[in-house]
């Protein structure tokens, strides 16, 4: 249990996607304009994220990874499919986006008109590739880490792009100069937040 | 009449030269008024974090580059023939199977750098400059031209990725392409003056640094500026 809340606060904090390694900085630039629209898209990637992880993990550990398909017999034993990871986890992710969508419109129609639109640009937010590709090079034990990994980057992702958006809104009432305005302040404000993400770095959990 | 159509059809064949004023724009425009990352703002998420050292942002722009142009022209030639609901699937297969091909030859020639990008070159995959190429231009474009816009793109992505890497490796640890720039002698420890700024190595002054560049390019291209 213990080592789960490892995982978890690691991921939201020490190793967050956004200040630790830029991943999913598109769509948190583009979609941190208002705090409501930025709340809608970090709570849908915390969602994605927590689904495609344990997924991926799976398709890692009983297909892709050396001797991973050893279930199907021994002469399985010492295939290699690794080099099919990337496209594998892609299509998995396009695929589990399009499927959540259909889901949560036909049984959740209100978190559907909430999430909706920014189910399809989730997709290419680096931060869901990146969060497989990170699960595939720490080798996690076992799915419930994974899954733990997943939601937890999902809201370190979810606590950045509130708070950019948060200060971009009051941001707007100050005097920048005008080639600064709206792109360059946002950069250096989100350098400043990454700095002071960096007291977090080297915490041993 | 009849002489009319002819010029006009020689009009026509003339103004469209391999390098024409045209094509030529396509790849002078990313470089500077239609910059991907500075103005467009695509595919920063891979463009901050691999510019500690000049080498392997050289290796990352060149990856990038080939699939870049490779992808929009494989897109541009498959444009009629994809069905334009699951459009975004098939060029997720094209960028993913381009990038396992990269991946495959860094890790063959160039193991070092291939590990100091870690997950960085599978992320190219999801880097929004291709995708955003891909349904901006390949999509309704000719290959010839595709493969410009493509190749126009990836210099304005690694000229960015460049200049940003020049400042914090020179500023970070006083060398460029691993080369020593700053004189021993000026050093602190030999006596001297100066010492490395170690702040530039860390990752959220790639962020500052980009910043610092849009605010130069805008204050030279008044155009750029944001009104809100």
């Amino acid at each position: 249990m213990q080592e789960l809340i490892n995982i978890f606060v690691k991921a939201i904090f020490v190793e967050n996607m956004i200040f630790a390694y830029f991943l999913g900085m598109c769509s948190y630039l583009a979609v941190s304009k208002k705090v409501d629209t930025a709340v809608g898209l970090g709570a849908a990637v915390i969602f994605v994220l927590g689904i495609t992880v344990p997924v991926n993990y799976l398709l890692e550990n009983y297909v892709l990874k050396e001797g991973a398909l050893s279930w199907l017999g021994p002469q399985y034993a010492n295939v290699d499919l690794s080099f099919l990871s990337f496209i594998l986890f892609i299509a998995v992710i396009a695929s589990m986006v399009q499927l959540v969508e259909m889901v949560v419109e036909k049984f959740a129609p209100a978190l559907y008109g909430a999430l909706g639109i920014f189910l399809p640009l989730i997709a290419v937010n680096c931060s869901i590739l990146g969060g497989s590709l990170f699960m595939q090079e720490r080798n996690y034990n076992t799915i419930g880490e994974a899954t733990i990994f997943g939601l937890g980057s999902g809201v370190g992702w979810f606590l950045a792009i509130v708070a950019i958006a948060a200060i971009r809104e009051k941001i707007r009432y100050s005097n920048i100069p005008a080639p600064l305005r709206g792109l360059g302040i946002t950069f250096i404000v989100t350098g400043l937040m990454g700095i002071a993400f960096m007291a977090f770095m080297g915490i041993k959990l | 009449m009849a002489e009319a159509t002819e010029t006009l059809e020689k009009q026509k064949k003339q103004s469209e030269p391999l390098f024409g004023k045209k094509n030529r724009r396509l790849i002078s425009d990313p470089l500077n008024d239609n910059n991907p990352i500075t103005v467009q703002v695509l595919g920063i998420c891979s463009a901050l974090a691999i510019t500690v050292k000049m080498y392997p942002a050289l290796v990352m722009s060149l990856s990038v580059l080939f699939v870049m142009g490779a992808g929009n022209v494989i897109v541009s030639l498959m444009r009629n023939l994809i069905p334009n609901r699951i459009r975004i699937i098939v060029q997720l297969v094209v960028v993913a199977s381009l990038v396992i091909l990269v991946d495959q030859v860094l890790k063959a020639f160039v193991y070092d750098v291939s590990k100091e990008l870690s997950v960085f070159v599978g992320l190219i995959i999801t880097n929004c400059i291709i995708m955003g190429r891909f349904e901006a231009f390949a999509l309704t474009n000719k290959p010839w031209k595709s493969f410009l816009d493509g190749v126009g793109n990836a210099f304005g992505y690694a000229w960015i990725l460049l200049a940003v890497a020049f400042f914090r490796e020179l500023l970070g640890s006083g060398t460029v392409f691993g080369l020593q720039i700053i004189p021993d002698s000026w050093y602190l420890d030999a006596g001297g003056f100066y010492s490395d700024n170690g702040l530039m190595l860390l990752p959220p002054m790639a962020l500052i640094t980009v910043g610092v560049i849009i605010w130069v390019q805008r204050a030279k291209n008044s155009k750029l500026i944001e009104e809100d």
